[in-house]
């Protein structure tokens, strides 16, 4: 474990309380009762990076070719999978990247590019954590990953998820410093919210482990059409709850997991599913995040507000 | 604790892989391979035979489905040889119903203990791909170099001689390598691997003792992964084998032939309640129009063929 606490250590305080049940009504463009953003990881994983103290990369000793060769399929064939299946059903992407992907495999950028999809920030890195990192290393990240998406996409990066999930104590304040709109990294809720920071204006916006395909087929052990059913009884609940407010469902995926040939099949019967509905907005993340902030952000600041002076 | 400078350090950050192996290559831009003769699916059923010592090795690891319980663990030893002497022959059985030929990873063990088994794979049309010697032999990173060339040379010495064949295949134990395996096999005579689980259809892989090909298997696509790991139901097996063939099938059409793989242990599928089941599956991935149950290194072959004319892939 890494030494450094927040100042109460046992709570982040990136958040205040904020039950879901009398909050002010969010709509969305074209009054939309759900927000559905798909975000496709586009990862690089290395066969054998430097040794971080405070997590494996590969359960083997170097070469681990199993799981790097796992994650490699995703870049030789998942991902055209997946697009086919999205382009069919008119969805746009917003890549959780690692940007070293820039540098290693522009062509399935330029793919993605192409078809208009968002860049959010994933680190350089998939086997590069943030565990440990002094602050001087994790601006340096920061920096990297702003300037790399910059000059690859044109595209002024707006949302982050940390690198394979891994965080410092500062790192949201960092983002915000920096001028990120969105997080993806607070799992508390199924609507965007403010999020805690000294600096800057950024919301978190709902991602998902629960309906992640990783979790949907590492953690839950689901076949395919299972985690097919799971994603569209996910959107059915929301898109209900959403008449009250509007809510957030995003599909994180791996092509290395959703686009094997077992699973794209029952994958593609989901898109159908959502597109089918006119309540939903299919959008990108950074969509969600400015129309969240520009009309919900200072309403829901307020709102918040009155829970703590104990209302 | 915290990182050194090089933490955020990159020197493989590049152009194309972070490794010299092989080239990054788009399954959907390749030219498309043809199988000949109108095949458009090459059906490769793996099913390994395996010998568990019931002294488990040390090491980092051990293999799946080694043993459990402390010595004697008498439960798990003859379970897996359940599969060996009973759930193997159910599997034969239903290949030949079936016109499929396997491909048999097979530790030497399982020759040297079992040549009966030898001359039953043989005779079946089946091909035998080179496979270590026992369960505990496993390959590892920071290996010693002369022990694996050893642990290679001694399988493929063993099974060449108990079975007459030619040995051509090589399945590390849990697909695991070390950084010499691949120019030992080279050395060894070996023409293919199968413990790449990153392509849908063969590629090749450089190495300083020349050039091998990758007959690559899927992580998810077996038994173990779906019953064993995943726990997913018998018909859950089948719906996920009929989906990826449907998938395949598609993709065929438009892109070029492509490969069905899936891999099998006899005492997972060869269970009495779980055969059916597999019979059900197989028979829906030959049926398919324009399906070729084929060898490992039938795959192979004909992949190379299909290079010919074609600028070689860089490596």
């Amino acid at each position: 474990m890494t030494s450094e606490r927040f100042p109460n250590p046992s709570d982040p305080e990136l958040y205040g309380f904020w039950p879901y049940i009398k909050r002010p009504k969010v709509v969305w463009p074209g009054d939309k009762k759900i927000a559905v953003w798909v975000a496709p990881n586009i990862e690089f994983y290395e066969l054998d990076p430097p040794a971080n103290p405070h997590r494996k990369a590969w359960p083997k000793p170097s070469p681990d070719i199993v799981g790097y060769g796992h994650r490699d399929y995703g870049n030789r064939v998942g991902h055209w999978r997946l697009m086919e299946a999205m382009d069919k059903y008119a969805v746009r992407g917003s890549v959780s990247l690692s940007v070293a992907m820039c540098q290693h495999l522009p062509e399935i950028i330029e793919e993605c590019a192409r078809r208009e999809w968002e860049f959010f920030s994933h680190g350089v890195y998939n086997t590069r954590y943030c565990l440990g990192m002094d602050e001087a290393q994790e601006r340096a990240l920061i920096e990297d990953c702003i300037r790399t998406v910059k000059d690859a996409t044109g595209q002024a990066v707006a949302g982050w998820l940390g690198p394979a999930l891994t965080y410092t104590v500062r790192s949201l304040e960092l983002l915000a410093e920096y001028g990120f709109k969105y997080t993806c990294d607070l799992f508390q809720d199924d609507q965007p919210q403010p999020v805690t920071t000294k600096t800057g204006r950024m919301i978190s916006l709902p991602y998902s482990l629960e309906v992640n395909d990783h979790y949907g087929f590492f953690v839950y052990n689901m076949s395919p059409r299972q985690y097919a059913d799971t994603l569209k009884r996910q959107f059915d609940q929301l898109l209900e709850e959403g008449t009250d407010s509007g809510t957030v469902m995003c599909i994180p995926l791996h092509a290395y997991l959703i686009g094997q040939a077992h699973r794209i099949g029952p994958f593609e019967e989901v898109l159908a599913h959502v597109t089918s509905h006119d309540e939903a907005w299919v959008t990108t993340g950074r969509e969600i995040a400015e129309h969240y902030l520009d009309n919900y952000y200072d309403v829901a600041l307020a709102d918040i507000a009155s829970y703590a002076k104990g209302g | 604790m915290s990182l050194g400078k090089d933490y955020i350090e990159y020197p493989r950050r590049r152009r194309g892989m972070d490794h010299d192996l092989y080239a990054w290559s788009n399954l959907f831009e390749r030219p498309p391979v043809d199988w000949g003769k109108g095949r458009k699916l090459a059906v490769l059923i793996v099913a390994a035979l395996e010998y568990f010592p019931m002294q488990p090795n040390e090491g980092p690891f051990r293999a799946p489905g080694h043993m459990v319980t402390p010595y004697p663990d008498l439960r798990h030893y003859t379970a897996r040889e359940y599969g060996t002497r009973v759930g193997f022959f159910r599997f034969l059985k239903v290949f030949e119903s079936l016109g499929i030929k396997a491909s048999v990873p097979m530790n030497a063990a399982i020759a040297e203990r079992y040549p009966f088994i030898v001359e039953q794979v043989i005779s079946g049309g089946h091909e035998i791909i080179g496979h270590s010697m026992t369960m505990n032999d496993i390959q590892f990173g920071g290996m010693d170099r002369q022990a694996e060339a050893d642990l290679i040379g001694q399988s493929v010495a063993v099974l060449q001689r108990v079975s007459g064949q030619k040995i051509r295949g090589w399945r590390s134990i849990a697909g695991s390598e070390s950084e010499n395996t691949l120019p030992l096999l080279v050395d060894a005579g070996i023409d293919f691997v199968c413990d790449w689980v990153n392509d849908d259809l063969p590629y090749r892989i450089k190495t300083d003792r020349g050039a091998i090909t990758s007959l690559p298997l899927n992580h998810e696509l077996s038994d173990r992964q779906m019953i064993t790991v995943c726990q997913n139901s018998e018909e859950q097996l089948v719906e996920q084998i009929s989906d990826q063939v449907d998938l395949l099938v598609r993709e065929a059409e438009k892109y070029g032939g492509r490969m069905f793989a899936f891999s099998l242990t006899p005492y997972i599928m060869g269970l009495p309640y779980r055969i059916k089941a597999l019979e059900q599956a197989l028979s829906y991935v030959v049926g398919q129009d324009g399906a070729w149950s084929a060898r490992a290194s039938d795959i192979v072959d004909a992949w190379t063929a299909a290079q010919a004319g074609e600028p070689e892939q860089p490596v």
